[in-house]
Formats: C-alpha cells, sequence, structure tokens
C-alpha cells in the first residue's frame, strides 16, 4: 500500500473524528453549564448528588465510560443489542465526561466573580436570571477561555479513544492499516492529522480570546 | 413626604453574636442632604446596605415614600414585600459603591442604558439620549465609547454616579465614594456631589470627609458602636459636637 493510499484511506475517518469533535462540545458545553448550576444550587442534596457525579466523571477513564454506554445497554436489558450507528454511543460517552470538566471549569469561573457586580446588578433592579445572564456570565467566559482552550485541544486527543469501541474514527482506521500492512506508518499520519487538528484549534481559540480582549 | 424612614432597625451578623446595629431610626426629607460619619465598624455602611435592600435587616421598617419594603410582623422581626413591590421601591433609589463596581465588559455608554433599557423598559434612543447628557454633566461626553478599564479611578466613580443616576431615583446614597481615591481624584468626586446637593437631589452620604460634610449636608450623623449617637446641623456636630465620644472621634480628623 502506497503512502498516498494510506492517507486518502485515513482521511475517510477524518470525518468521524470532527463528528465525535464538533458534537461533543456542541452537547457538553451548555450540558456543563447545567452540570455546574446544579454543583453550585442551594440545596444541599441537589449539590451533593452533582458533586458525586461529577466525580466519577472526573475519575474513572473515559475509555470505560465510552465502553459502558456503548455496550452497558445491552448486558443491561437482555439482547437488546449495540447500536448500529456507534457515532451516538459515543458521543453521549464524549458529551457528559467532558461536561463533568467544563462544569468544573465554569464553576470556578463563576466564583472569582466579586460580589460587587452582584451588587451593583442588584440595586439597578436586574433580576437574578439578568444579572447572570447580562453581567456574570459574559465576564465568566472571557476569564475561563484559557482552560476551555485546554479542553478543546485535549477532546482533540481523545477522539482517537472512539477506536476501543470500533467506531471508525481517523485513529481506528489507522490502526487498521497499521495491523494489516504490519506498518508504524499510519499512526505517524494520524499524529501528524491530530497535530494540525490542533494547530487549528489554537487559531481559532486565540481569535476568540483576542476578540474578547477590549477589557480587562 | 418622607423620601425614606428607617425605624428601630436592628442587624447583627455571626447567629446574634454581633451586633452591629442597635435599633436605628433614620428619616430623611426630599431635597434633604445627610452625612453619616464614625468610625470604621460603626455600622454606617450596614445602614445603607438595610436601606438599599442588601442586607436584610433583623428587626424594623423600611418605607421609601410611605410604601413599605419591609415591616415588623407581631414578633418583631423584619417581613419583606413580595418581588414585585420590592422591584418597584428598587426603583427609587441608587447606591454609589466605594470600589465603583463598574460593569467592565461594557463601554461608559452601555454602563448607563443597559438596566434603563432592560430593567425600565426604556427605549434604546431614549436611553441613550440621557445617558449622554448625564456624562456631559460629569464632564466624560467623550469617553462614552471608553471602557471602565481604560478610566483613572475618579472618571470611574463619575461614570459610576451616572449609571445610578440614569435609574432616576428618588434619593442616591454613597457608600464612602472617595475612599478608593488617591487624594488628588478625591475632589472632582466632591464637587460633583456638590452640584447635585445644589440641584436638590436626595442625598445620605457616609464619608470620612469632614470638611466636605460640613459645607455640603443638611445634616450630619454620627455613629458608634451601632448607634446613633448625635446628629444635627453640621456646623453644630462637627466644629462643637455635645458628646464625648463624638469629639473624640473628630479630634482624631482634626490633627491630619
Amino acid at each position: 500500500m502506497t503512502l498516498s493510499t494510506m492517507i486518502l484511506k485515513m482521511c475517510e475517518g477524518l470525518g468521524s473524528t470532527c463528528a465525535i469533535f464538533f458534537l461533543t462540545l456542541l452537547f457538553s458545553l451548555p450540558l456543563g453549564m447545567l452540570f455546574a448550576l446544579l454543583r453550585m444550587s442551594k440545596n444541599k442534596v441537589v449539590s451533593s448528588v452533582m458533586r458525586f457525579i461529577i466525580s466519577v466523571l472526573r475519575g474513572t477513564p473515559l475509555m470505560l465510560q465510552l465502553l459502558a454506554v456503548t455496550y452497558g445497554p445491552h448486558y443491561l436489558i437482555n439482547d437488546l443489542g449495540v447500536a448500529r450507528n456507534k457515532l451516538i454511543p459515543v458521543v453521549i460517552a464524549f458529551a457528559i465526561n467532558y461536561a463533568a470538566y467544563f462544569a468544573e471549569i465554569y464553576r470556578g469561573g463563576i466564583d472569582s466573580m466579586p460580589v460587587g457586580q452582584y451588587e451593583a446588578a442588584g440595586v439597578l433592579g436586574y433580576t437574578k436570571i439578568q444579572t447572570f445572564m447580562r453581567i456574570i456570565l459574559p465576564q465568566v467566559v472571557k476569564r475561563i477561555m484559557p482552560s476551555i482552550t485546554n479542553e478543546v485541544v485535549t477532546l482533540v486527543k481523545d477522539t482517537s479513544i472512539a477506536f476501543c469501541v470500533s467506531y471508525e474514527e481517523l485513529f481506528t482506521i489507522g490502526k487498521q492499516i497499521a495491523n494489516s500492512q504490519t506498518s508504524f506508518t499510519p499512526f505517524l499520519i494520524a499524529g501528524i492529522f491530530y497535530f494540525v487538528f490542533n494547530g487549528l484549534v489554537d487559531v481559532v481559540m486565540g481569535r476568540i480570546e483576542k476578540r474578547m480582549d477590549y477589557y480587562q | 413626604m418622607n423620601v425614606l424612614e428607617i425605624k428601630n432597625v436592628k442587624k447583627s451578623f455571626n447567629d446574634s453574636q454581633l451586633h452591629v446595629l442597635k435599633d436605628i431610626s433614620l428619616t430623611v426629607a426630599q431635597g434633604e442632604v445627610v452625612a453619616i460619619i464614625g468610625p470604621s465598624g460603626s455600622g454606617k455602611s450596614t445602614l445603607l446596605r438595610c436601606a438599599t435592600l442588601l442586607t436584610q435587616m433583623d428587626s424594623g421598617d423600611l418605607l421609601y415614600s410611605g410604601d413599605y419594603a419591609a415591616r415588623n410582623n407581631d414578633q418583631g422581626v423584619s417581613v419583606y414585600a413580595d418581588k414585585q413591590q420590592l422591584k418597584k421601591i428598587r426603583s427609587r433609589f441608587g447606591l454609589v459603591f466605594q470600589n465603583f463596581n463598574l460593569f467592565p465588559h461594557f463601554s461608559v455608554l452601555k454602563n448607563l442604558t443597559d438596566a434603563p433599557i432592560h430593567v425600565l423598559g426604556r427605549s434604546k434612543e431614549e436611553a441613550e439620549k440621557k445617558a449622554m447628557s448625564l456624562l456631559e454633566k460629569m464632564g466624560l461626553a467623550d469617553k462614552a465609547d471608553a471602557y471602565p478599564c481604560q478610566l483613572s479611578g475618579g472618571q470611574q466613580q463619575r461614570v459610576a454616579i451616572a449609571r445610578a443616576l440614569a435609574m432616576e431615583p428618588e434619593i442616591l446614597f454613597f457608600d464612602e465614594p472617595t475612599s478608593a481615591l488617591d487624594p488628588e481624584l478625591t475632589g472632582e468626586i466632591l464637587k460633583v456631589i456638590r452640584q447635585l446637593a445644589e440641584e436638590h437631589m436626595t442625598m445620605v452620604i457616609v464619608t470620612h470627609e469632614m470638611s466636605f460634610a460640613r459645607d455640603v449636608a443638611d445634616r450630619v450623623i454620627f455613629m458608634d458602636g451601632g448607634v446613633i449617637v448625635e446628629q444635627g446641623d453640621p456646623k453644630e456636630v462637627i466644629s462643637n459636637p455635645k458628646e464625648e465620644r463624638t469629639r473624640q472621634f473628630l479630634s482624631r480628623f482634626a490633627q491630619n
């Protein structure tokens, strides 16, 4: 197999990798906010339950969670079978796992806001929801952007974990070629793909951070 | 009609261990300028925070223009009015903080127009027109598009005063408005407050600027240990205090 056929074959997996990446971000960024708000709930039961869930999600391997979501239903309910489209369980597992990390980032950002901002908004008559949406959240987003970038970079590389449920993304295909051709080259190609992908992530996130640079 | 009436307010912190306000009453008439002085920890700021609904009173009544924000029940515990009523009452007062608390992600103009638009339901044109005239009055018309971090402390505090005025309050509270400023910037804030006093804006000012309190206020209140020790005509209270505690406090300023 020539180098160009290898690259071409692996490019087919790139679409699936992108699908995991973008769908995970699409669902985990808002889900993380929900987790964070529940985690910060004044209701002790709610916040304790959420804290436990987050610690399990962050304290166990993503690969294990991925296997559990993909094959768990089959073992729990007899002969249910495994989802034909693996993208669904993969995105569910990734989105929930990343939501846990985003939740802690959001919480840190919200906690770091000076109480004076809440008080100023309160005296001006903003409702609690208005205060959060108009005053707090926009400032939190700016503060947490570097940490979010960090997670996004990790996510690019983590998409390769989907190989463990044989979802046909970039790394899975690379591994298949590597096995059949007894060659290490596909792994090198995969490495370059991820590196270039993260180069793009850096550029995009850098632009977003720069756009929020108009105040300190 | 009294713009503000506070009756027998009591407030303690740390499970009733620390009594910060011990039965304080304060009435402010329309157009009156009241200065509150006293050592730190005397309860001045807590009184202001109770009046502006940032802190809940344990006991006591709070009225704005005769409308109850909170009143004592039979057990002598403050019960606050419902959300709707409190919203109405919040629109009657403004508060200027010691450290400005401007919204850093909004331009100066947006700091002044966002609440009028989204809280009072004013149109954008109306809010911006009002904001520009206030900025002009503060000598900051050229800073409308700037962000708070680009301004000096004195300019930020003037924006904060304008932001409060943009809500057209009946009464304006100041919580040590010059304490976070360099001495050379203090003057520009005092000038603005003086100008507001000449326009008969009703104001309650917690301050450490004694000569300013004497010149601008209609009445000075000296607080210490959670009670009002002495109050009255500024020249009397500051230049010729009756109470020993007031004399002791003021003598520390005279030395400077």
